[in-house]
């Protein structure tokens, strides 16, 4: 079985739109929520969001922004920045240098596809009252658009993906993206996740489950995760995206090595479609711990789900508990959604970057907003300020709504 | 010396396929402009939009040229006006 590596990544999120902005954001502490730009005040309960800022299509695309949507349009932009992050061509099979196209896959995953471009033509269709939409509809909205369009435009010809497992979208294609470079179907995987779902339709859907946060006095606060007076989540947008190689291939054409992806769980907790159980993420995060082969003792970071619900935090603060017994209290948590937000299918391809950021930096970013300890939350959940330590085995946490968890497991290279 | 009729479309394609409306002859093919099959869904879309009437779908099918689409287009017009 190859081993697997991080070889190049980008993101555009609520704390940045490249990689160096986004950790100046995290590592300081600095959350990027701030009430919502694209919709009036008064049509949102809650009016806070992770917004990704200064994104404009035409900044970035010709005429092919048309058909995209924008989780697509963040996929692309994302995908271009890992290439030359990793040092590959923007395209495979032209240049010398660089694998061939056929052993370059994709995998993405996005939990709510092109939710804006699908509330433009319902709004058309319901409000306007039009007997047409537009007829790229369909196109940007698919699933599969963002790995389609990165295939397309990068020439990668090989196994072509899209996952959606809500808020576990991106972890679960870079889980499976792994299996792949593991297995030796392929040389190179660009995977992650992309989401834009901050559409009135989507909004509105959110609203009406009563788990999203009041925006209050400090908007940019909203999101508390692990904190007593925690009020919710805060949803976001955003692209991250990762050009994984087997160590072998890195190594072979001298890549740099950001990390080592060295172990993934994915399990169902066969249970409720929202409420969490503590045996399913539980078991996710055992499989991948077994599969890197840490051991309880050597974990240092887990970047948690950690949404800002009162369910999900107590939940999987129980199940690190069980999962690392009396080394619980040694191992530093944190949830940097307190930051990004909320981020969908995204979420957990923001969070696989901040994981690899702290490996690089050896500091653990923190939770932000945090006021005071919850005791059904009382481990060291890193309040407020980042903490400088031995960072060299890290997991991060996604566990969606279905009961769906995936977990990766990084190893510093 | 063309017509407004087929100014208009040349102008309509011109501007949905970001092309320089005088590149576009009124003799030119869909296939001389490399306008694919889901381009040319989008130019029929922006007819209707822009002449507010529904061209049915056989009739957007035979539209390959500036010239099919013009004749297609005034006679949708000329039904629609009767």
């Amino acid at each position: 079985m190859n081993r697997v590596v991080i070889t190049g990544m980008g993101v555009l999120s609520a704390c940045g739109n490249s990689v160096d902005v986004f950790w100046d954001h995290l590592s300081a502490g600095r959350s990027g929520l701030a009430p919502l730009t694209r919709l009036a005040p008064e049509r949102v309960a809650n009016n806070v969001a992770g917004e990704v800022r200064d994104f404009h299509s035409s900044q970035h695309f010709g005429k092919q922004g048309e058909l995209l949507d924008r989780f697509a349009q963040l996929a692309l932009v994302a995908t271009r920045q890992a290439l030359a992050d990793a040092g590959l061509p923007a395209r495979f099979g032209e240049a010398a240098e660089g694998p061939p196209a056929t052993r370059v896959g994709v995998y993405t995953g996005s939990a709510l596809g092109g939710a804006e471009s699908q509330d433009t033509a319902y709004q058309q269709l319901y409000a306007k009252g039009a007997s047409r939409v537009h007829p790229f509809s369909i196109p940007r909205c698919m699933m599969n658009a963002p790995s389609a369009h990165i295939s397309m435009e990068t020439g990668a010809q090989g196994p072509c993906l899209a996952v959606s497992t809500a808020c576990a979208s991106a972890t679960h294609a870079l889980g499976e993206a792994m299996r792949w470079l593991r297995a030796g179907m392929v040389d190179v995987v660009l995977a992650g996740g992309c989401d834009a779902p901050l559409s009135y339709g989507v909004i509105k859907a959110w609203e009406a489950m009563r788990v999203l946060a009041p925006a209050g006095d400090r908007p940019q606060a909203a999101c508390r995760p692990f904190s007593m007076d925690r009020s919710g989540m805060v949803l976001a947008e955003g692209a991250a995206m990762f050009v994984l190689e087997t160590e072998a291939h890195a190594r072979g054409r001298g890549a740099r090595v950001r990390a080592e992806l060295a172990g993934y769980g994915a399990s169902a907790d066969a249970g409720h479609i929202t409420q969490p159980t503590v045996r399913g993420p539980l078991r996710a995060m055992q499989l991948a711990m077994q599969e890197a082969g840490f051991s309880a003792a050597s974990l240092d970071y887990i970047n948690a789900h950690g949404t800002g619900t009162r369910l999900n935090d107590s939940t999987e603060i129980a199940a690190i508990r069980e999962l690392l017994g009396p080394h619980a209290t040694q191992v530093s948590i944190s949830s940097t959604k307190s930051m990004l937000g909320h981020a969908m299918g995204a979420s957990g391809g923001l969070e696989l970057a901040a994981c690899v950021l702290a490996l690089e930096h050896q500091l653990v970013p923190p939770t932000a907003n945090f006021q005071a300890p919850d005791p059904e939350c009382d481990l060291d959940v890193t309040p407020n300020v980042a903490r400088a330590r031995r960072v060299e085995a890290v997991l991060s946490n996604s566990f969606a709504f279905g009961g769906l968890n995936a977990v990766l497991a990084l190893r510093r290279s | 010396m063309t017509d407004p009729l087929t100014e208009e479309v040349i102008a309509i394609i011109a501007k949905e396929q970001r092309l320089a409306p005088d590149v576009i002859s009124p003799e030119a093919t869909f296939q001389d402009l490399k306008i694919d099959s889901l381009d040319g869904v989008n130019i029929v879309f922006a007819l209707e939009e822009k002449y507010n009437i529904t061209i049915p779908d056989q009739v957007a099918r035979e539209m390959r040229s500036i010239r099919q689409v013009v004749d297609a287009l005034r006679a949708q017009l000329d039904a629609a006006g009767a």
